[in-house]
């Protein structure tokens, strides 16, 4: 074998994709070179086609509809795309292996962690049953899971997100490869737990002089672990260079423009916000009771607070951010206050109304007042309504003649930008971006006060979540809105937020004007919120 | 965190959950009959050709029907509670006897037919979908939707025609050859031979749909995430087929067959009068045109804690192969 060769050695790669699809090839000439104890990042949007190059890599495309049909791939001098299967399963697994997105869908859940690191020991060495326990119980200790002989009998779904996602680094380290795919490893995790993956990943790098293929969207996480990166675009290499050369010194006009879409974690100049008070909410507490009961003989009762005795209060023409991790209670938060769920005790005073006590006849003429935008644009709207309907709907059912309704939906289709011919389609014909507009327009239809905007740009790309920020922002301030805004990143709410409320565990930790916040944090948790934000120390120009 | 003693408590929950259920289905079943024109008497009345208005009442009296509705469900229970199901006055036996001695062949139909139906549903299935759209796949189906579409009594007298008259393989009805007095393994065989020909007449219908359900399951399993796992992890593509994505594609098929166990019961009826077996199906059948009460009442007592425990059994099979289900 060629010793002086690239441990991995990318030249040309052409992946086709079945006829009728939107491009003829998801990869189109692709070149690139990793090395032994080097992490490469391949960054771009969805549909690039990084996730499509390392499928490739591993033998691992939906044949025959989508296959390499130009190019090869040199694994240690040996071409990968020529290798015989019995081959490539040998590689699997055993010199390159991978990890994925989200850890609860890529473990089998009914099987046991330790059964399925064992099965890649089993399939790859001839080593006896109780040796490949002990080393099994040795991975699992090495990725800092607690209890590793528990951990080896726990299925999936008895652990959290992040310790999945190790005991999936623990199985794809088992034959310490020399390659490490990651394939998006830590975008369906918490900003503190992916910190503390990203470093798992390094250290475990280090230790074994492991080259690291580093799939992500996210530029804070590529400034946080890279020695290069790969800037992608339609299936094609835009550039390519040192994480200071693209991150610092971006060339391309496509890498220039994503660098500009990541929000800076500086909060913007303070904006006079007036005294005024729209929404108090006072002391809200709602509390979930699962299990109990048959004498005993039930689960033992679970009690969770999801939103405990918060307090919070919104001026008018301001925008509060709410940030927390997942399991927080900022959703449940949001929804008590549009009245989506009932809460247990508290007050959620409008213009001095509690809402909270209303009945659904009472609460009608509040409706149309407080409304709110989803995190998930695609499951959001009704896909079975053309979208004039989807927004006309509101009004319509408020009284509004119909007429009337129709001609304040197309107004708001322009408002938010969306052509008038949206109005006879369906929300599945188009982007994530536009049906997030859709939802936008769907709320501003009924004129409210107050927005509620839950995670709303978390799904969607960088460059398309600027966008829609930029709308919310033109929005707020040309219709006088206050909103309620609701996020994990703290990018986002840096530039977004007037004032920000950190929640945990149900409760409000921390309230205060955002500069002072990211500044001056005084809760612990604040700061290591902020200390978790990948890339902190990088400043996009 | 101790599993089988979870699993213990978890049984224990049930049982005392199936308490409620029971006592509402033997309320329920006696108020639904009650609904319905004409009782015993009037049948007993009928069949003698005439009656006189006292005779009638004399005989409503002896069977306690001329008492208020409340007080014949207070008797009703009172009478289940201490295991008495009543007087069958048509086949003049207690009812238990008569349910009792029915109940072992309706239960050997049921069990052998679950056990033919979901055994050869999977396999088939499993050949399906791993040949998907190859000649394999498309006699399967093909067979699958032919089976599924043929009516059972239909199915059952050809069988007789083909296998029991023209070839002579297997005995035409009954559930055992009783003028040779067979004792033991002879008995056991002789039985089972007579098995044969219902059990396949009956589980046709059902072996189509779980094989349908399960190449549906396991083409969708295919697609799951863990499977592309599993191929990053260098696995045999049998070692993912057998042991990955058929464990997971059990768990509807499993779903599917305890909901069915119920319908069987009812669908065993035409199974039974074709092949002339002696099962609770017939019985119900006939009690329901004598207006035997009772021995209706009977008949769906134990139907229902038949489901109610094989729905139990299938529950903590199901907790053994998904363990996400918490059987806390």
């Amino acid at each position: 074998m060629n010793t002086n060769a690239s441990l991995l050695d990318l030249r040309n790669l052409y992946v086709k994709l079945p006829g009728g699809a939107e491009r003829t090839h998801a990869v189109e000439d692709v070149s690139y070179t990793l090395n032994n104890n080097e992490i490469l990042c391949i960054v771009g949007e969805s549909g690039s086609g990084k996730s499509i190059t390392a499928r490739a890599i591993m033998g691992l495309l939906p044949a025959p509809h989508v296959h390499v049909d130009q190019g090869e791939i040199f694994f240690n001098g040996e071409n990968l795309t020529t290798a015989k299967e019995s081959r490539m399963r040998e590689v699997r697994g055993g010199e390159i292996s991978m990890i994925f997105q989200e850890p609860m869908t890529a473990l089998n859940p009914v099987m046991t962690i330790g059964k399925q690191i064992d099965e890649v020991i089993r399939f790859h060495t001839k080593i006896k049953k109780k040796h490949r326990r002990e080393r099994a119980l040795s991975l699992i200790e090495s990725v800092h899971l607690p209890d590793p002989k528990h951990i080896i009998k726990a299925y999936p779904h008895e652990l959290s997100g992040g310790q999945r996602q190790r005991a999936m680094i623990a199985m794809a380290l088992a034959m310490e490869p020399k390659i490490l795919i990651a394939d998006e490893p830590t975008t369906a995790l918490d900003v503190t737990t992916q910190a503390q993956i990203l470093k798992l990943i390094k250290e475990l790098q280090q230790s074994h002089d492991t080259g690291v293929l580093f799939i992500t969207h996210d530029f804070g996480v590529v400034a946080d672990i890279a020695d290069r990166v790969a800037v992608m675009q339609h299936g094609k290499i835009v550039e390519i260079g040192t994480t200071d050369q693209v991150l610092n010194h971006p060339q391309h006009p496509y890498t220039q423009a994503l660098m500009r879409a990541v929000p800076s974690l500086t909060p913007p100049a303070v904006r006079e916000i007036s005294d005024k008070e729209e929404l108090i909410v006072n002391k809200l507490t709602k509390t979930y009771t699962s299990g109990g009961g048959w004498f005993g003989l039930g689960e033992k009762e679970r009690v969770v607070h999801a939103a405990n005795e918060v307090s919070i209060k919104l001026h008018h023409g301001e925008t509060l951010g709410i940030v927390g991790e997942s399991g927080s209670g900022k959703s449940t938060l949001a929804r008590c206050i549009v009245r989506l769920i009932n809460a247990d005790e508290g007050e959620i005073l409008y213009h001095n109304v509690d809402l909270r006590p209303l009945n659904r006849k009472e609460m009608r003429p509040y409706r149309s007042k407080i409304q709110m935008v989803f995190q998930d644009p695609f499951a959001s709207l009704n896909p079975r309504s053309k979208v004039g309907r989807i927004i006309a709907d509101g009004p319509r059912i408020l009284g509004v003649e119909t007429a009337e309704a129709d001609k304040r939906a197309r107004e708001m289709l322009e408002l938010v930008g969306l052509d008038a011919r949206a109005w006879d389609r369906f929300p599945h014909e188009f982007s994530g971006g536009q049906r997030q507009r859709i939802g936008i327009a769907r709320a501003l239809a009924l004129d409210p006060e107050i927005l509620v905007a839950d995670e709303p740009v978390s799904a969607l790309d960088v460059s398309i979540q600027a966008q829609i920020l930029e709308l919310l922002a033109d929005i707020r301030e040309r219709l006088q809105l206050s909103m309620i805004f609701i996020t994990h990143d703290l990018r986002v709410a840096a530039q977004v937020c007037d004032r920000i409320a950190v929640m945990r565990l149900g409760e409000i930790v921390e309230t205060g004007a955002t500069s002072t916040l990211f500044s001056n944090a005084e809760h612990p948790y604040t700061q290591e919120l902020l200390d978790a934000v990948p890339g902190r120390d990088w400043h996009p120009q | 965190m101790n599993h089988s003693a979870k699993r213990i408590r978890y049984v224990l929950k049930r049982l005392l959950q199936a308490i409620p259920v029971i006592l509402a289905i033997l309320v329920v079943n006696f108020f639904l009959l009650h609904l319905a024109e004409g009782d015993a008497a009037d049948v007993l009345a009928g069949e003698a050709g005439s009656a006189t208005p006292e005779y009638m009442a004399q005989l409503r009296q002896k069977f306690g029907l001329d008492k208020p509705l409340p007080v014949q469900l207070a008797i009703y229970l009172k009478n289940v509670l201490s295991f008495d199901l009543g007087f069958s006055f048509r086949h003049n036996m207690p009812v238990s006897q008569l349910v009792l001695d029915r109940f072992v062949p309706t239960l050997l139909l049921m069990v052998s037919t679950i056990l033919l139906a979901v055994g050869f549903g999977i396999v088939l299935g499993l050949f399906a979908a791993s040949g998907l759209n190859t000649w394999r796949d498309n006699v399967i189906s093909f067979f699958a939707l032919i089976t599924y579409a043929t009516p059972l009594f239909w199915v059952g007298l050809m069988m007789i025609v083909v296998f029991s008259l023209k070839l002579h393989w297997f005995p035409t009805s009954g559930m055992e050859n009783v003028a040779m007095f067979y004792e033991g393994w002879d008995r056991v065989k002789d039985i089972a031979h007579h098995l044969v020909m219902p059990t396949i007449t009956l589980s046709l219908f059902y072996l189509a749909l779980y094989t349908r359900l399960m190449r549906a399951s396991m083409l969708e399993q295919a697609g799951m995430d863990y499977v592309v796992t599993a191929r990053a992890k260098g696995l045999t593509e049998r070692r993912i087929v057998f042991v990955h994505i058929l464990r997971n594609a059990l768990l509807p098929v499993v779903t599917m067959a305890g909901v069915q166990v119920g319908a069987l019961i009812g669908g065993s009826v035409i199974v039974e009068s074709v092949f002339a077996w002696p099962g609770l199906g017939m019985l119900a059948y006939e009690a329901l045109f004598s207006r035997d009460l009772n021995l209706l009442l009977g008949i769906f007592l134990l139907s229902a804690l038949l489901v109610v425990a094989i729905n139990l059994i299938v529950d903590v099979i199901y907790s053994f192969l998904d363990p996400r289900i918490e059987v806390t």
